[in-house]
């Protein structure tokens, strides 16, 4: 079957966009607008001032949409002086330096008009006018009161209600049956998508942008045609049928019902993503209607937009006006979950326990640091400081080694807690110790990082910071690596000398994880950032909502990292892509850690969260009485966490 | 194909044929290693070299491919760095103008990279930059989208754009161009994915990969440079081959050699410039349906 259209593509690039959200789109797609463009050498187009008159008639009042090629205004008709009649002009600017792609650019655009000017709709835009100025052409056409739909999905938070989707649904139907039973050839839209659904001041829907159809030619690279995301498989294969138009009408529902925009996703994915998994408040009926209008069979789908239109009635009718608002998601378990044991300290716990030998070791803001029995939390000791311990203990050749607030870092036996030795800074240690190479380095709030003999207790070196240090140092490859509170980061070698430096815009509280390939921190900058480690260069950033202090932890191709916004996130490691995020009910400043297929991560709201971690999935909960903001340590199929609560609890991972 | 393959790597190369026709066996261990040694020389700094070859192929008229490669080395905090651009671009063809494109994808992606670059490379320039390598390949894409869509609208393009610094690749990747890494005992792997029709039927389990190879619509993608309006490249960054090299291609090559001709003319060759040659003719003498165009790179020292 063949499209009426031709080739009537160029246009069609364009796309008309909500006016709010004008000024974030104006350099993409816009460059000219830009001052730091890559000049090419062609003539800058500059968009309509208000005030300007096209045509003798036109009185151009506002820019209304961007598109690929041109503008689209807002326009007074001063053909009717006595009434303000609107019109929308779009605009069509000819910037291509070659006559011969400039020929074919206004050819499509004539054959776009003479298109409209066939189509009688009232949810087709009506067309007034059309003429060409130099090189620009432009197109007048009937003004839409309103808003497109992808502006809609894009300003509004929440779901959209089922029955109102259902609706515009039902209207898109008609409009396609209308376009695909045009005489003498049926007209094939093409490129249905949110963004050519304008919703106008009556909540009806008008089907805008007609320039989109491509003549195809098989077997030559380029045969693409509608939009990436919403056209089925034929369509790329060169078939345009009506069939075609159901699919991509069944992909903008489901973008329009789950929020999920299929051009970020990957082609034909839309079974991977069933509705209802997205969204519980759609009915099973409406899930089967689009899904079957999102068959990868052509055969297997509607067969006419009529068809469909009758299938959508009968889903309205069964849930109707009648639809209340469905309770949402069914809560996730939280009350099965029983510590196996748990111990109380007599202060907060913020820190992270370390496990050694069937000993859980834990210090408290109480100043004590715990050995527990892991198996069932009996107490075997405590080792009293003068300061609150926050830091994690390291173990080495039956040693722990720990900061305190009282500037100290103590290393006692891990038979009884006597002491061996005890090192002294200048400021509150908040830096957990790391072991490597004969020393133990860490930081303190006295703005230096210290590298300390771990037979002599004796310094070996120490660098000088611009402010705490109260990230742990991450050692690889033969060089420390370091953030501290003014944002700089730190790469120093084994003799204490500065290799590289790197700047955040603000502290770097939390600690650093990596690979010979890369190492991850994130900042109270609210960027989690991969830099390469022999040279400081930042291979990328990862925005986070908001700031964060928790320390990343990898596996396999995934970053998990918390941030203040209350989010877990997952992020690609090579990509820096986002697989999926978790809300959690407050801050997580406490870090995620791995155990076998869960991340289990603390959250200020209280809960130490288990989830999936492909999917973020949440696989349970556990509600403590105070905030968490410690790392779970995960040993033998048990969580170990503590809480500020007072208390710590292990339970069944 | 294997046959032909040494034919052509092997007799039909000029005057050397007795040498090459001994380089074609399947050869020893230590034969690989000597090979291999003696295409790495030592060098104090790491430093990347790279070359590239072309050619309209057999059946087409006009040359619709674009490449770049620039080498140079970066001034760091502690030593030099190795620097590298490297990119290759297919235009879409017919009367679409994809020459057009391609051309204006390879100018526009090199032109905002070496511009951000711009004052390490010619200034000695000691804070960090303040934007990823991610982000600014990022941005190059975009910049190019928006040139095809000035230049040449309707027209578009693969781009495959590989950034080098020190030991990072960061690759800017869209259509059905490939980068692969080939290592000196033969295996080879692709690090980019085509966004092509055959491919992602192919991942869906609607075909496999015999069928692919045979598929009428080979040729289609479903995203490309210059088409469309939300553009979501894919850009990771993995670490360099050490030893091995970074090859960057168009179809046109690698849609009529197999991946062991690949890896072997690659491995086999005396040098990178022998390398890139002998995939250009070999390609040609299978047909050459299409345009070819190929970058090796390899970092040594």
């Amino acid at each position: 079957m063949l499209s009426t259209f031709g080739r009537l593509s160029n246009i069609g690039q364009q796309t008309i966009i909500d006016k709010s959200r004008r000024n974030t789109l104006e350099t993409r797609i816009f460059p000219e607008l830009s001052d730091d463009r890559g000049d090419q050498g062609s003539p800058h187009p500059r968009q309509l001032q208000a005030g300007v008159t096209l045509a003798n008639r036109y009185l151009i009042q506002e820019v209304i949409g961007i598109g690929g090629m041109g503008s689209v205004y807002r326009a007074r008709d001063m053909h009717f002086p006595n009434v303000t009649k609107l019109v929308a002009v779009k605009e069509m600017i000819n910037t291509a330096p070659d006559p011969l792609v400039r020929e074919t650019i206004i050819q499509n655009f004539e054959r776009e008009a003479n298109l409209l000017a066939t189509l009688h709709h009232f949810a087709i835009p009506r067309i007034y006018d059309y003429f060409s100025v130099e090189s620009r052409s432009y197109l007048v056409l009937e003004f839409i009161h309103g808003k497109d739909l992808e502006a809609i999905l894009n300003e509004t938070n929440g779901f959209l209600p089922e029955h109102q989707v259902l609706n515009w649904a039902i209207e898109l139907c008609d409009v396609l049956d209308y376009l695909h039973k045009h005489k003498p050839d049926p007209i094939i839209f093409r490129d249905m998508k949110p963004s050519n659904v304008m919703i106008n001041h009556n909540g009806s829907i008008m089907l805008v942008d007609f320039g989109i159809a491509k003549t195809f030619q098989t077997g030559i690279k380029g045969t693409m045609i509608g939009t990436e995301g919403y056209s089925p498989p034929e369509q790329y294969r060169g078939e345009a049928t009506p069939s075609a138009d159901i699919y991509a009408l069944g992909a903008t529902i489901h973008h329009a019902l789950t929020r999920r925009d299929p051009r970020l996703e990957p082609p034909f994915s839309f079974s991977e993503r069933p509705i209802r998994r997205i969204n519980q408040n759609v009915s099973v009926e409406m899930e089967a209607v689009v899904n079957m209008a999102l068959e990868y069979n052509p055969e297997n789908r509607f067969r006419s937009a009529a068809d469909m239109k009758q299938a959508m009635l009968v889903v309205a009718r069964k849930t109707g006006a009648l639809v209340t608002e469905k309770s949402q998601s069914a809560p996730a378990p939280t009350g099965g979950i029983k510590p196996l044991w748990s111990f109380r300290c007599e202060d907060e716990i913020r820190g992270t326990p370390m496990f050694s030998q069937g000993i859980l070791y834990i210090g408290s803001y109480d100043n004590n640091l715990y050995a527990l029995n892991a198996g069932d939390g009996k107490f075997h000791w405590k080792f009293p400081t003068d300061g609150g311990i926050v830091t994690r203990p390291a173990f080495y050749e039956g040693n722990l080694y720990f900061g305190s607030e009282d500037k100290r870092l103590h290393v006692v036996s891990v038979r009884g807690g006597k002491v061996v030795w005890t090192y002294y800074t200048d400021g509150p240690i908040r830096s957990s110790p790391c072991i490597a190479e004969g020393h133990i380095f860490f930081g303190s709030d006295d703005h230096f990082i210290h590298a300390v003999n771990l037979n002599t207790g004796r310094m070996a070196w120490r660098f000088e910071t611009a402010d705490a240090v109260r990230a742990t140092p991450f050692v690889v490859q033969d060089l420390v690596y370091t953030g501290c509170e003014s944002g700089d980061y730190y790469a120093v070698d084994f003799r204490g000398d500065l290799k590289w430096r790197f700047h955040a815009k603000r502290a770097i509280t939390a600690s650093t994880v990596g690979t010979g390939q890369a190492l991850y921190f994130s900042s109270m900058d609210s960027t989690l950032y991969a830099l390469d480690p022999r040279n400081g260069w930042v291979l990328w950033r990862f925005r986070l909502g908001k700031p964060s202090i928790s320390t990343p932890c990898i596996v396999e191709d995934f970053i998990f990292v918390g941030a203040s916004d209350g989010f877990i996130y997952a992020v690609e490691s090579r990509s820096a892509k986002e697989a999926w995020r978790f809300r959690t009910e407050h801050q997580v400043n406490g870090s995620p850690v791995i155990y076998k297929d869960s991340v289990y991560c603390g959250s200020v709201d209280g809960n130490l969260y288990c989830l999936e971690y492909r999917t973020g999935r949440l696989r349970w909960k556990f509600s403590t009485g105070g905030a968490i903001t410690g790392t779970p340590l995960v040993y033998d199929d048990i969580v170990y966490i503590g809480s500020t609560d007072h208390h710590i609890y292990a339970l069944l991972a | 194909m294997d046959k032909l393959f040494r034919w052509l790597s092997g007799n039909k190369k000029a005057s050397t044929s007795a040498q090459d026709v001994a380089n074609t066996a399947p050869l020893s261990e230590q034969q690989i290693q000597a090979i291999v040694n003696n295409q790495n020389p030592r060098f104090d700094l790491q430093q990347l070299v790279f070359s590239c070859g072309q050619s309209v192929g057999k059946q087409r008229e006009l040359n619709e491919d674009s490449l770049l490669g620039i080498t140079s080395t970066l001034a760091g905090h502690a030593a030099n760095l190795p620097f590298g651009l490297y990119i290759v671009a297919d235009g879409m063809g017919g009367h679409q103008f994809g020459e057009v494109a391609s051309n204006a994808a390879v100018r526009t992606v090199a032109g905002y990279v070496l511009r951000k670059f711009h004052p390490y490379l010619f200034h000695i320039k000691s804070d960090s930059m303040d934007e990823s390598f991610q982000e600014i390949m990022q941005a190059a894409v975009g910049e190019a989208q928006r040139a095809i869509q000035r230049e040449a609208p309707g027209s578009g393009t693969t781009l495959t754009a590989a950034l080098v610094v020190g030991q990072q690749i960061t690759i800017a990747h869209v259509g059905d161009s490939r980068a692969y890494f080939i290592y000196p005992d033969g295996r080879i792997e692709p690090i980019t994915r085509d966004h092509s029709l055959v491919k992602r039927l192919e991942e869906l389990g609607h075909i496999t990969p015999d069928e692919a190879v045979n598929y009428p619509h080979r040729n289609v993608l479903y995203r490309a440079l210059g088409q469309g309006e939300i553009l979501d490249p894919d850009i990771f960054t993995v670490g360099f081959p050490q030893p091995g090299y970074l090859m960057i291609c168009s179809d046109g090559l690698w849609g009529v050699l197999t991946e062991q001709d690949l890896a072997r003319s690659v491995t086999e060759a005396s040098n990178i410039q022998r390398a890139c040659q002998n995939l250009v003719n070999a390609a040609n003498t299978a047909g050459g349906p299409d345009n070819i165009s190929v970058i090796l790179v390899q970092l040594i020292g």
